[in-house]
């Protein structure tokens, strides 16, 4: 399992992304290919633009399709991270044709 | 070009400002000034200071302020940006919790090192605090990805204590949102680039729904959805296309538009020319606790606007 710290990365405001884009690339995406589990780790970081989440997890999402989010888990997000990566996860989805669990009934 | 500072121009009747700018002679800048009292929105300040980064200072003509506010043009850095000087003195004061002046910023790293010194400076709580930074750091971006402005973003902002609301003024003189917007939708004018610009999940670097790796294309759909979420004012001007979200009554229901002009708005078509872009948001400051139901708002609403772009792409079956 590789698990990867936010805020040592980006602080405690998750904006810059330049530096989401190089925990895509050089961490999320060789783990990825290397079969094993992620845990992006957002302790301590209050707050994350939107712009932020789409830098660090879009192209996962594009590339993997949904089942990249079984080896990817968000850990210790705050209510607004929370619905930061919700909002992003669900167009990304809805983008490619995919229903979100919600929607499913 | 010419550039008067009236006696007063917020974001509700800053129209005839923008309408006043003489753009003849760019290659000189000439500032004049109500002579009793100026009382200006800082996206003016914004805008009359990247005007003054494209002319050498010595073409710079600003006449002597008069008003009894002058100094406050002083402790916003207009006169230190423009690179010319001012007898008005002052006693410098610390601008912790009341204003960010004038502030030129052109790299990722500057900005992310602003932003980490600003909050701090200006003694929010911390889901303002959130907020602000939120604003600042989409604006910004966008200024610097896609407008290709040599002098970058110009920004300043100013905290009013008695009504709680911070103003805050973002301005480059890059392509301006048409030739961005161009290079994936065919808008015809600067008014629809707008538009499209400022719906969820449109980026001038692709069509494609859901953008590219670093570009979703919901940035300012954002930001104008958290001003009209506060019922507060939002303008953008680019070309000669200008967009004001207005305020809304008060009610309990909170709800978004994707499409900018189903809101509250007026609009313009015919301003003088602004080569870039100017971007004005004012933030009531008490309403702010509502950026997390806010966010579930958007999240409705940006799903259902995908589906339905993607659903209207869908071929259909031919029945002969």
């Amino acid at each position: 399992m590789k698990l990867i710290l936010i805020f040592a990365r980006a602080g405690t405001f998750a904006e810059n992304k330049d530096v989401a884009r190089d925990i895509r690339m050089e961490d999320i995406m060789p783990a990825l290919e290397k079969n094993e589990d992620i845990v992006l780790d957002f302790s301590e970081v209050e707050a994350a633009t939107q712009s932020f989440i789409h830098a660090l997890i879009s192209e996962v999402l594009r590339k993997y399709g949904p089942r990249a989010l079984d080896r990817l888990a968000f850990k210790s997000c705050n209510d607004t991270v929370k619905k930061i990566i919700s909002i992003v996860v669900d167009y990304m989805q809805e983008s490619m044709g995919i229903e979100s669990d919600e929607n499913q009934t | 070009m010419k550039v008067h500072l009236p006696n007063s121009a917020f974001l509700g009747n800053i129209d005839p400002f923008l309408r006043a700018r003489d753009s003849s002679a760019p290659e000189f800048l000439e500032i004049t000034a109500n002579k009793k009292w100026i009382s200006v929105h800082p996206v003016v300040l914004s805008m009359i200071a990247a005007l003054g980064l494209n002319i050498k200072p010595e073409n710079v003509r600003c006449e002597k302020f008069e008003a009894r506010s002058k100094h406050y043009f002083v402790r916003m850095g207009l006169f230190k940006i423009l690179g010319i000087p001012s007898d008005i003195s002052i006693t410098e004061h610390e601008p912790a919790g009341r204003f960010i002046p004038l502030t030129q910023i052109k790299t990722s790293e500057e900005l992310s090192k602003f932003i980490s010194e600003m909050i701090p400076l200006m003694h929010l709580e911390a889901e303002q605090a959130k907020t602000l930074g939120y604003i600042v750091s989409e604006l910004v971006r966008n200024v610097l990805e896609h407008a290709s402005a040599e002098h970058g973003a110009l920004l300043c902002a100013q905290y009013y204590e008695k009504i709680n609301t911070i103003r805050i003024g973002i301005t480059d003189t890059g392509v301006g949102i048409k030739a961005t917007i161009n290079q994936s939708y065919p808008a015809k004018t600067d008014l629809e680039a707008i538009q499209l610009a400022l719906m969820p999940g449109i980026t001038g670097t692709t069509r494609r729904e859901g953008g590219t790796e670093q570009n979703a294309g919901a940035g300012l759909f954002f930001i104008k959805s958290i001003a009209s979420v506060n019922r507060d004012y939002f303008i953008i001007y680019s070309g000669t296309g200008f967009y004001k979200l207005l305020k809304k009554s008060s009610t309990k229901q909170m709800t978004l538009n994707a499409d900018p002009f189903k809101d509250k708005h007026s609009e313009d078509n015919a301003l003088p020319y602004w080569q870039g872009t100017v971007v004005g948001v004012d933030i009531t400051l008490d309403q702010t606790e509502e950026f997390s139901l806010l966010l579930d708002v958007i999240r409705q609403t940006y799903r259902k606007t995908v589906r339905e772009r993607t659903r209207a792409r869908y071929k259909r079956p031919r029945f002969i």
